[in-house]
């Protein structure tokens, strides 16, 4: 405990009340050090920085207009439709508050998705940050949760088959899928019972855990310090007699102010949407979506919202032709380890067994399960991320000049993946899916070889920073 | 890890009756936490208001035209019932090879033993059928004129399709091959009260 230290008498009033609470409560004086004024950021941020705390501001965003919606949303089957059209047209401002919150859920996918990209391009998951990635990937768990809960509240009839649909992927699990998904619905359709529960996770029990997430990463954040576009590691050189990074500089008040400049560009663009064009052309609330569920039609087109487009593509993308060629690059797998792999014997059988295994299961349960499994893990492939790169360097900056090239392969595949999940199923649609599925999967699962390739660039002490 | 256990156990001063009594209570704490989960994991099933619903469903079937199909509901699922024409039931048989289960032997929505026939139907002219894919659950559209047409292959000779994944399914609800549903349309209990009363949700003689 910090000693008692009472102001001197007669000093102002402001020093007399601050010594009176950081005596009663240090921890606030502390963390205000910790995680602002004393809280040393590298200097050479870049634009891709401002997505973090555009991340925190759209939470706030959500939560703030959340509250108010529910003080006027009724979650029940028959009037859940009628109290949204009476937000948007009977309550005062009613239709603003929604539109913010609509809005706001595409912008966090958008400011989410940047923010990733940053950590990818400029290897921010690399130790030591692997538990901030794995807390950031968990929030993004949270919020495809979240939004999908979310979707199923205003009861049109995309809330009503895009639930049917996920909840049914469930169902797709062997042996345990139907029973599963019944105590989803908690009926034997998508009811009353459904939207009750959703309502319940939505407004309090999947904030609770993103916002524990969201400090658990700001704390481990905070605590080995954020990376830079160079990948330099700032507390490897420190002033010799303030012990501070030289190439770092207090979050407050300079990338305060800064990151003000990137929420005015945020919010002009996110004011623009809100108020010109709500529904985005039908890609942040769907057309659909103002007629209220009918359990007894789907609409003759259905998708998701386009942030869950490019894992939907990859879903539809698993036919029973594409297991086939699953198996292929199973077993062709296997038979690489076994001869290239330097394995010893007991290796080299339990690698055979193993992918026999794994054949054999792609052959007995039916694609539909394994699209299923290729949408979950098309997600959590995101977690080993910081084991999967072996690259000796963390920035793509000094990573071999084709890296950047694959980078760029990367985002117009899962763009192309997106944009195929929005569109009616084709043939050659699909055949473009299948190629992009394998693509990304190879992304991540071939990681630990290419990440190792090529010519690395000689990386510099400091940051390359231009004054300004 | 075997280090740091025996370094616990030689600690001065530790009363192992002590420990054991803490492992004890731990492990009870623990069984006392999971039983106190079940019931709010309980909650999570279908109410016993949900389990009541669902009573057969009385239709009158006199009023479809040939070529024509009435959706009522049924356990809050659109059940179909598709008067086919004589030219409409002869496609059945010719589009038999590019079918996944043309005779419906799969169990996973295991067909009724008085609908596994070529019509799938007790009576051949009406199709009795649960409209929900058997894929992820959304209800086909109905894409019963014959011939190429977006989504479709060309010589398409009437059916459904799925909007959301484009499976397709016979005018007997049969799944064709190589689409990400596994399994027919299901066929409900359903059994004739007269010619033109059809029961569905029971099937007494069965």
């Amino acid at each position: 405990m910090a000693e008692f230290k009472e102001a001197p008498v007669g000093a102002p009033v402001a020093t007399q009340v601050t010594s009176w609470l950081q005596n009663r409560f240090p921890t606030a004086f502390d963390a205000y050090k910790v995680h602002m004024s004393e809280y040393y950021a590298p200097k050479n941020f870049n634009f891709w920085y401002f997505f973090g705390s555009l991340a925190l501001l759209v939470l706030v965003i959500q939560i703030v207009t959340g509250i108010f919606l529910v003080m006027h949303y009724k979650p029940d089957a028959t009037k859940a439709f009628a109290s949204v059209e009476y937000i948007m047209r009977d309550v005062p401002w009613g239709w603003l508050i929604r539109y913010m919150h609509s809005t706001g859920a595409s912008a966090f996918f958008v400011v989410v998705y940047l923010h990733m990209w940053r950590g990818m391009i400029y290897g921010s998951y690399q130790k030591p940050r692997e538990l901030i990635w794995i807390f950031g990937c968990a929030i993004f768990l949270c919020l495809m949760a979240e939004a999908f809960m979310g979707y199923l509240l205003p009861w049109g009839q995309m809330s009503y088959w895009g639930a049917q649909v996920i909840i049914n992927l469930f169902a797709a699990i062997p042996f345990i899928g139907e029973d599963l998904s019944l105590l989803i619905r908690g009926d034997y359709v998508v009811g009353d019972a459904t939207l009750n529960r959703f309502f319940s996770f939505h407004v309090i029990a999947v904030p609770l855990v993103l916002l524990g997430l969201v400090v658990a990463h700001l704390l481990a954040l905070h605590d080995v310090g954020s990376n830079n576009p160079d990948g330099v590691e700032i507390k490897a050189k420190k002033d010799p007699k303030t012990g501070i990074p030289l190439d770092g500089i207090p979050f407050h008040p300079y990338h305060t102010v800064h990151d003000i400049v990137g929420v005015s560009v945020f919010l002009f663009i996110f004011s623009a949407i809100v108020f010109f064009a709500p529904e985005l052309g039908g890609y942040f609330l769907e057309y659909n979506n103002f007629i209220p569920a009918d359990p007894l039609q789907t609409p003759a087109h259905i998708a998701p919202v386009w942030y869950f487009t490019p894992y939907y593509s990859m879903l539809r993308a698993v036919t029973d032709p594409m297991v086939n060629v699953f198996a292929a690059v199973v077993a062709l797998a296997a038979v690489l380890a076994v001869l290239k792999g330097g394995l010893t014997g007991k290796w080299k059988v339990a690698v055979l067994v193993g992918a026999v295994v794994v054949v054999a299961a792609l052959k007995i349960f039916d694609a539909k399960f394994w699209g299923v499994v290729v949408m979950g893990v098309a997600v959590l492939i995101m977690f080993p991320l910081p084991w999967l790169d072996r690259s000796p360097v963390k920035s793509i900056r000094y990573r071999p000049s084709w890296n950047k090239v694959l980078y760029g392969i990367f985002v117009v595949n899962f763009v192309v993946l997106g944009y195929l999940g929005i569109k009616p199923p084709s043939d050659i649609g699909t055949l473009v899916s299948q190629i992009g599925t394998l693509f990304y999967f190879g992304f991540f699962l071939l990681m630990p070889w290419w990440s190792r390739m090529g010519e690395f660039k000689a990386v510099p002490d400091r940051v390359t920073f231009q004054p300004h | 890890m075997s280090d740091a256990t025996s370094a616990v156990a030689l600690e001065p001063g530790m009363d192992p009756d002590r420990r054991r009594w803490i492992a004890i209570t731990c492990g009870a704490g623990a069984v006392g936490g999971v039983a106190v989960a079940v019931p709010f994991v309980s909650t999570f099933a279908p109410s016993e208001r949900a389990r009541a619903a669902g009573a057969p469903v009385q239709v009158d079937i006199s009023a479809i035209q040939p070529g024509e199909k009435l959706t009522v509901e049924w356990r809050g699922k659109p059940v179909w019932i598709v008067r086919r024409t004589p030219e409409q039931l002869a496609t059945l048989k010719t589009v038999e090879p590019q079918l996944a289960d043309p005779a419906s032997n799969r169990t996973q929505y295991p067909t009724p033993a008085y609908a596994k026939n070529e019509h799938r139907s007790i009576n051949p002219e009406y199709f009795v059928g649960v409209g929900i894919c058997s894929h992820l659950g959304c209800s086909p559209s109905d894409k019963f004129t014959p011939g190429p047409q977006p989504s479709l292959p060309d010589d398409w000779a009437g059916g459904f399709l799925c909007p959301c994944h484009g499976s397709t399914f016979d005018l007997a609800g049969r799944v064709f091959k190589n689409k990400p549903a596994p399994d027919n349309l299901e066929v409900p209990p359903h059994m004739y009260l007269s010619d033109t009363v059809l029961l569905i949700g029971e099937d007494k003689k069965a």
